[in-house]
């Protein structure tokens, strides 16, 4: 495996500058998860990186060599799309070994069959490899569509939201298998998402992206604990951090310029009674099995939500008193002030 | 607004069957879910209550009055279906003022039915606009104005969020959940998403092959699950299930799986030696060192409130845990399962369902 480097990269379709001055290293056997929501850019980078498109600024590096201007099958990468697309009438063996018959190859048919079963074996296919690709469930053909990425030994990975069409139990256990498979064979994987739990779980470096920027470059703790700014404290974490005006709490210990407070759910707690400036009422307690989300209301003008233990004795319309653990401060445009 | 009740209905279609004797009643007020996988039969029962759909046999009765075979347009009912369904060409105003027109209504009344739609919905601004150009948020605010001028009985909605991105579904759901809290309106609304139906139902009815499995609050199901079918379908990850093999006697507090005695809630029925199934929820795991119950450490997924670490224990069986993020987990790793005793359940492996213990006389006492 290789590592990839992009320094500099912008990419405009039309008026759209979809991809903005972006620089981003993915380390050999590196696992980076690109987060973002719809044109963020995500996809664009994906695809700058292949060689599907051209940069208007900027290079790509792979394995140390300028691919910049190299065309795809030049790169030596392997590609998963979003919806997967098998040879419907070949058997999940023949699908999977489709990439290494290419002529451009010219793989032994021996070596083949060792490559297609290894891979098979790693991705639970084994006893599918006779049925046709139209026998399969979702989360089957899913795993044929990366099995196929993976029977090549290409520099890099590159997979374009490969689990958004599962069910969420699928999602859950596709989840686990790249995670095994990343490490059983030290691949280098360059993964773009929308779901966070997916970028959280799976990568060993987010890069959470707005408007075609790469806004903040780290590994999931990282992020999860020190956001840059607003934009990617709300992108991780659920529920979603409490984003609260700096005046409703008065109390708070917070450094000049702070404009907004941010304190994550599993940091604030609830005391029951009242205390003045930084009291509440419980509004609405959302039973979701496993926690409860308490829904405060503070000055009838934000809430602030909180998980409790489903067993709580709080009941709606309760005074209680917040006290903030560990809390976040953003100025007025957003950005974070550090005490 | 209206109470609905459900008695004995029955659906079938040629050689199958959608909805098998279901029994339910819906009160006035109520934001109810009907839950369950495709096929399940949600769908087709709240189609016959809305009278799109004839019942092979049972009864439907909405506020008291029996509707079974009244015609829909003449039900007090008010069926959303995805919410999308906008007339393009014309004004939000007139979208929203829709189905009034179509009722003959008086133009000042129609006026104010739509200002107070609006209001309600947040969107008086956008009554001009043309919905062509609105974003998919507004869109579903139009077309639930569509829904509240006609200030029907109740409102019925089938997967109105099934076409939404997750993150703005977890937004429809807080609005829907809060517009609900203003009207007060009898809701019955259909999904397959069982943490749509958490996070907004007062009462949930979860149904298996034409079957109402359960019916209660979300708690309820989820801290009491009458079956395996609603222990795996409710949770995310769902309920961790241990098989052992044993009996069980009125008064045991204890049960023995593989090598480890595994304390449960008090026993209340007795089963001759048979399989069994301990449930556990994930955040009923947790992991001690010392522990008898061996399981090595597959997978650890870091959530950032806290981590999900999946194990297999030394019979094969996988088990999610649900741990704070500070505790070490790394694959490959041996450490022991402990449980939350007091919340565990007990199934019949054979017949899927759950057997009565202490934990189910909690209900009473609240």
């Amino acid at each position: 495996m290789a590592e990839l480097i992009l320094e500099g990269v912008s990419k405009r379709f039309g008026a759209t500058l979809a991809v903005s001055d972006l620089s981003l290293r993915v380390g050999d056997g590196e696992f980076v998860v690109l987060l973002g929501p719809t044109g963020a850019g995500k996809t664009t980078t994906l695809r700058l990186a292949a060689g599907l498109e051209k940069p208007d600024a900027g290079s790509v590096r792979i394995a140390g060599r300028d691919a910049t201007f190299e065309p795809p099958a030049a790169r030596d990468v392997a590609f998963v799309f979003q919806q997967y697309s098998l040879y419907p009438h070949l058997s999940v063996y023949d699908n999977l070994a489709f990439p290494l018959r290419s002529p451009m190859r010219r793989v032994p048919e021996a070596d083949i069959e060792t490559r297609v079963r290894e891979i098979a074996g790693l991705l639970h296919l084994d006893n599918k490899l006779r049925n046709r690709a139209t026998e399969l469930s979702g989360g089957q053909m899913q795993r044929v569509a990366i099995g196929r990425a993976l029977v090549r030994r290409p520099a890099m990975y590159l997979m374009d939201e490969p689990l958004s069409s599962l069910d969420a139990k699928l999602r859950a256990e596709m989840r686990i298998e790249l995670k095994r498979v990343h490490r059983e064979l030290s691949a280098t994987i360059l993964y773009v998402t929308h779901d966070q739990t997916e970028a959280m779980t799976m990568a060993t470096r987010i890069g959470v992206l707005e408007q075609g920027r790469l806004v903040q470059f780290g590994t999931p703790r990282e992020i999860y604990q020190d956001p840059r700014n607003v934009h990617v404290a709300t992108r991780l974490g659920s529920p979603g951090v409490n984003l609260v005006p700096r005046e409703l709490f008065p109390d708070v210990r917070a450094p000049p310029g702070a404009a907004t407070i941010g304190v994550r759910t599993e940091h604030v707690r609830i005391h029951k009674g009242r205390n003045g400036s930084t009291s509440g009422r419980v509004r609405w307690i959302e039973h979701l099995g496993d926690q409860s989300h308490l829904h405060v209301r503070v000055r009838d003008a934000t809430d602030v939500v909180t998980l409790v233990d489903p067993d709580t004795d709080l009941a709606v319309g309760d005074e209680v008193r917040i006290e903030m653990v560990a809390p976040l401060f953003f100025d007025a445009g957003g950005e974070r002030v550090r005490p | 607004m209206a109470e609905i009740r459900v008695e004995t209905l029955h659906k079938a279609f040629a050689d199958f069957t959608a909805v098998r004797d279901s029994t339910f009643t819906i009160r006035d007020g109520d934001f109810f879910c009907l839950l369950g996988p495709s096929g399940c039969g949600k769908t087709t029962t709240l189609r016959m209550i809305a009278g799109l759909e004839l019942p092979t046999s049972g009864r439907i009765l909405l506020g008291g009055e029996d509707v079974t075979f009244k015609q829909a347009s003449r039900r007090d009912i008010a069926f959303v279906f995805q919410l999308f369904a906008l007339y393009p060409h014309m004004s939000v105003r007139s979208n929203i003022a829709y189905p009034l027109r179509c009722q003959g209504m008086p133009r000042a009344e129609v006026d104010r039915r739509v200002e107070d739609a609006a209001k309600i919905l947040r969107i008086t601004q956008l009554l001009p606009r043309s919905v062509s150009g609105l974003s998919s948020g507004d869109r579903q605010r139009v077309a639930l104005g569509r829904a509240i001028v006609r200030e029907p009985a109740a409102f019925l909605l089938d997967e109105p969020l099934g076409a939404l991105d997750a993150e703005f579904r977890e937004l429809m759901c807080d609005e829907l959940r809060a517009l609900h809290d203003r009207l007060h309106a009898t809701t019955v609304y259909v999904t397959h998403d069982q943490l749509e139906a958490m996070a907004m139902a007062d009462t949930i009815a979860l149904m298996n092959d034409g079957v109402v499995e359960q019916v209660g609050s979300p708690q309820e199901i989820y801290d009491r699950p009458k079956s395996m079918f609603a222990a795996g379908f409710i949770g995310s990850p769902p309920m961790n299930f241990i098989p052992f093999r044993g009996r069980l006697l009125p008064g045991d507090k204890c049960v023995h799986a593989g090598e480890a005695a595994i304390e449960i809630p008090e026993a209340r029925e007795g089963t001759p030696e048979a399989d069994l199934m301990l449930g556990a929820r994930p955040e009923h795991v947790r992991l001690s060192a010392s522990a008898p119950l061996r399981a090595s450490v597959v997978e650890a997924e870091y959530l950032g409130t806290n981590q999900i670490v999946t194990l297999v224990t030394s019979q094969g069986t996988l088990v999610k845990a649900r741990v704070p993020s500070e505790v070490r987990a790394r694959p490959g790793e041996t450490t022991g399962l402990e449980f939350r005793s007091g919340k565990l359940s007990l199934f019949h492996r054979a017949s899927g369902r759950a057997l009565r213990s202490a934990l189910h006389e909690r209900v009473a006492h609240g």
